[in-house]
């Protein structure tokens, strides 16, 4: 007896240094962040309830295909915006009125990956107007509305694959751009992979986009078969050029991870778009069939109106001199960022041990010079001293992104070594540095890529997230790192998960959008086919094997809510019309059986759910959004009889239609007696 | 009467004509879901969201307690109080050219007995929306409850917190009642011995000189 409980203590003091000296190698793995975080940093992202926060930020979804809205410095999620992935939550992309927003030349494309959102500009500052965002798989780009926070417009990139090098934009917005990552035979065509070399080109498209409903590809501009990274425009003194970097100047085909890393250096392509117009408007530009499809949203009936356009400009850089340069640049880079002035072109050499800046001013004095090393099918190649103004010495490893405060400092994300590198424009010394947990990818401070930046916070976003927050099996949230840069010193204040895998992001302050943000749309000014504004106009009808339903919602009920009439083998449309004129009341609609999803309906907006009854029955249909008290009572049903079935088509009268209907007729037999009074009154005189 | 107090007859008449074009009575409902607030405005014509769609939105929430639609259409008093607020304004402009005081007075005393009559029927109104409810078809239904709002100041009805309070046009028609006493004291014939008497010498000279002065001029 004695002898095993002195065991079972033995055994149990054993576990318990086991354990304690394992927790012990825990803390002191796990980096002391506490050390690095200040002491006050609660009230530097502390946002009372009730108050708002500074700055709205939006973050890429990356594989989600969404755009996130998240508040600053708070990190709060305060919307997800579906913009390429349908969303089952609200019917986008599943609802008949916004599926076609996903049509492209393939067909329905249900998802995409979205990487970096794009801030309309107004002399080269964010203005709020809208935000772009770029399709990676499928190449596409997107306008958000930002008074509504929807996705008003899509358009696909033809003579591309994949559309990272997106949706950048020029100072006034009037293009914004995509780039291939991917070369491939221009037009696609059936060729061998390893014909490469001959076959595979990249473009560069400029796309028209100051205009809402109009997006359209200016022109394309065929370039060597590299792969084109990302891009940024000129401002200031550089306004009238875009940079857009590239890798795989090997153009390798396989095993790019080895084959594309052979060059010290790869290059970035400055394109001149002022001289692409000159070159256009001249007749330089090769007409050449495309297809690609153009969605855009109406907005007074909030349905889709899709085109597919047949034919797009290709601008050779042969046939047009002086529209593209090369500049040498270490080694494979990834992001090239202008900084305020625009004098500056700093390129993320992911691979390379410096990050090297180069002068606009001897980029054009360059070419003043002709200062050329060589030229790559039409294209002259700068040499690379003659366009360098410094190289950031030892800044750590991996250089991917650069942002800006506006105060004279460049932060760059280093990936390999985890950590954001501050340092000093012009002087090119590093002044700070601070890790980042873990592995950043993109870096973002508001209006860090504009003229103007609000250089008060940084956001990291990173690419693993291992133990920063509670476990959550294998896939874990990511995570995005807010850091206070308003001092000499970079602090980190918060950690916040995010939605997908954020890659760019975009910041401004809240109070260029907040006030024009649209509390409800107007019933009276809703033009959609089949709306219901009153409850007297609800109705079932039938055309051949099709029922359409026009129905409206209100606080408690839908009108008509009980319907008959309706067969196994027909469609059946419900047209659904929240006619609130209220701030965030909403409702939505589901029935029982529908292969799609529900329909989540904003005050005064329209929309159309598809279900195709499989068996006879009588189905409930019911109010999905928590709507008001008396939410559980709002709901219906429709009964669904044997095809040929002689069941009248019925749907019932509320009692406010038959008020509304008696008001109707009163006011036409008052007109009728009117009208007669004054035909008497003539046949008197 | 004399030019001061024609002055202030005019005075009162264009405060009068006022209420034809400024809100008479403000209604602001707050509500734990409404931080923005509700609100309805009446005019001497009509009855008004305070913002474009208030008027629809308490409707709304109405019909939960079996309250009639609040219509401007079915107050037949809007329909006649625009003429009879014109008539007395162009009355009061008449009363001033004529310069008697009597038809000051009559004047006076019409459009205080208009006030009152108004003020009694807007109470009617709210009693009757507060109180004739569709029993049978109310949602929600709290024995002993009505729905009454408060004439002036601030009355909890269920979630909402009515707040009632006379505005500009109100204010205006106060105003007018003032300025027509006030026409009423200056044009007053010379003060009566009694008064003299309890008031003093002193002031009786002063009082008899100033309305020798002014009845002279």
């Amino acid at each position: 007896m004695s002898s095993r409980l002195s065991r079972t203590s033995v055994v149990a003091g054993v576990a318990f240094a086991a354990a304690a000296s394992l927790i012990y190698a825990c803390a002191s793995q796990r980096p002391a962040t506490s050390d690095l975080v200040s002491t006050d940093v609660a009230s530097k992202v502390y946002v009372a309830p009730g108050s708002y926060d500074e700055f709205y930020a939006f973050l890429s979804g990356g594989f989600s295909g969404q755009l996130a809205v998240y508040g600053l410095p708070s990190g709060r999620l305060l919307k997800v915006i579906p913009v390429f992935s349908q969303n089952p939550e609200n019917g986008y992309g599943y609802n008949e009125e916004t599926k076609d927003m996903l049509k492209t030349t393939f067909g329905n494309v249900p998802w995409d990956d979205t990487h970096h959102p794009e801030l309309s500009q107004t002399n080269g500052v964010p203005d709020g107007r809208w935000i772009f965002i770029n399709g990676n798989n499928t190449p596409r780009v997107a306008r958000v509305d930002l008074t509504s926070f929807e996705t008003s417009e899509i358009l696909q990139i033809p003579n591309a694959a994949g559309g990272h090098a997106s949706p950048f934009s020029t100072p006034d917005t009037k293009y914004i751009v995509s780039a291939t990552r991917f070369s491939v035979p221009v037009p696609n065509t059936d060729v061998a992979i390893d014909s490469y070399k001959q076959n595979f080109k990249g473009t560069l498209s400029f796309i028209t986009a100051d205009q809402p409903g109009k997006m359209d590809i200016a022109f394309q501009i065929l370039m060597p078969g590299y792969n084109y990274d990302l891009g940024h425009a000129g401002k200031g003194p550089s306004e009238g050029w875009f940079f857009f970097t590239s890798y795989n100047s090997e153009q390798a085909n396989t095993k790019l991870e080895e084959n594309a890393s052979k060059n010290d250096k790869d290059y970035i392509a400055a394109v001149n778009y002022r001289r692409a117009e000159a070159c256009v408007a001249e007749g330089k530009a090769k007409t050449q069939p495309a297809s690609y499809q153009h969605n855009f949203i109406n907005e007074s009936s909030g349905t889709t109106t899709s085109e597919l356009k047949t034919s797009v400009r290709m601008l050779d850089p042969k046939a047009c001199d002086g529209l593209v340069y090369y500049l040498p640049t270490p080694k494979s880079p990834h992001g090239v960022d202008i900084d305020p002035s625009g004098q500056y072109i700093v390129a993320g050499g992911k691979l390379a041990s410096v990050i090297p800046v180069h002068s606009f001013a001897k980029f054009e004095k360059a070419i003043a010079d002709k200062a050329f090393e060589t030229t790559i099918d039409g294209i002259p190649v700068i040499k690379y001293d003659a366009s360098l103004a410094g190289e950031v010495q030892k800044p750590g490893l991996g250089p991917l992104h650069t942002e800006f405060d506006g105060k004279g400092y460049a932060y760059t994300s280093m990936f390999i070594s985890s950590e954001v590198v501050k340092w000093k424009l012009g002087t090119w010394e590093v002044v700070d540095r601070i890790p980042t947990y873990y592995s950043i990818g993109h870096l973002m401070i508001p209006g860090g890529d504009s003229k103007q930046p609000w250089g008060k916070y940084l956001v990291a976003m990173n690419k693993i997230t291992k133990d920063r927050y509670l476990p959550t099996g294998p896939e874990m949230a990511q995570s995005a790192q807010l850091f206070d840069i308003s001092g000499d010193k970079m602090k980190l204040l918060l950690d916040f998960p995010t939605i997908g895998e954020p890659h760019y992001a975009q910041a401004l302050p809240a109070s260029l959008i907040k006030d024009k943000s649209v509390k409800f749309r107007k019933l009276a000014e809703n033009t959609h086919t089949w709306v219901t504004k009153a409850e007297s106009e609800g109705s079932i009808v039938r055309k051949g094997k099709r029922v359409d339903v026009k129905m409206l919602a209100i606080r408690s009920h839908f009108a008509p809510d009980n319907l008959e009439g309706a067969q196994v083998g027909d469609t059946v449309y419900f047209h659904v019309t929240n006619v609130e004129q209220d701030w965030d009341i909403l409702h939505g609609f589901a029935v029982l059986g529908a292969n799609t999803s529900e329909l989540i309906l904003a005050p005064g907006e329209t929309r159309t759910l598809k279900w195709t009854p499989t068996a006879p029955g009588v189905y409930p249909f019911y109010c999905t959004d928590f709507c008001s008290a008396l939410h559980q009572e709002m709901q219906g049903y429709i009964r669904v009889s044997p095809s040929g079935s002689n069941v009248p088509l019925v749907a019932n009268i509320s009692k406010r239609s038959q008020a509304q209907l008696s008001a109707a007729a009163a006011e036409k037999a008052k007109t009728h007696e009117e009208h007669e009074k004054t035909e008497k009154a003539r046949d008197r005189k | 009467m004399n030019r001061l107090s024609r002055a202030l007859v005019v005075a009162a008449a264009l405060a009068v004509a006022t209420m034809l074009v400024t809100p008479l009575w403000t209604v602001h409902l707050g509500a734990p879901q409404y931080p923005e607030g509700l609100g309805m405005t009446i005019h001497i014509n009509t009855v008004r969201g305070a913002s474009e769609f208030d008027l629809m939105k308490i409707n709304q929430l109405n019909h939960y307690i079996g309250m009639k639609v609040i219509s401007p259409d079915a107050i037949p008093e809007l329909k006649v109080m625009p003429w009879i607020v014109a008539a007395l304004a162009v009355a009061g402009l008449a009363v001033a050219a004529m310069g008697r005081r009597r038809w000051l007075m009559v004047w006076l005393g019409a459009f205080a007995l208009f006030g009152a009559v108004g003020i009694a029927d807007f109470w009617r109104w709210e009693y009757d929306y507060g109180h004739d409810l569709d029993f049978e078809n109310a949602i929600i239904k709290v024995p002993g409850m009505t729905y009454q709002p408060p004439l002036i100041g601030t009355k909890q009805l269920l979630n909402f917190t009515a707040t009632s309070w006379p505005s500009t046009g109100a204010i205006a028609a106060g105003l007018a009642i003032l300025l027509g006493a006030a026409a009423l004291v200056v044009s007053a014939p010379r003060a009566p011995r009694r008064r003299t008497k309890t008031l003093g010498v002193e002031h009786m000279t002063a009082a008899g000189t100033d309305a020798h002065r002014t009845v002279g001029a």
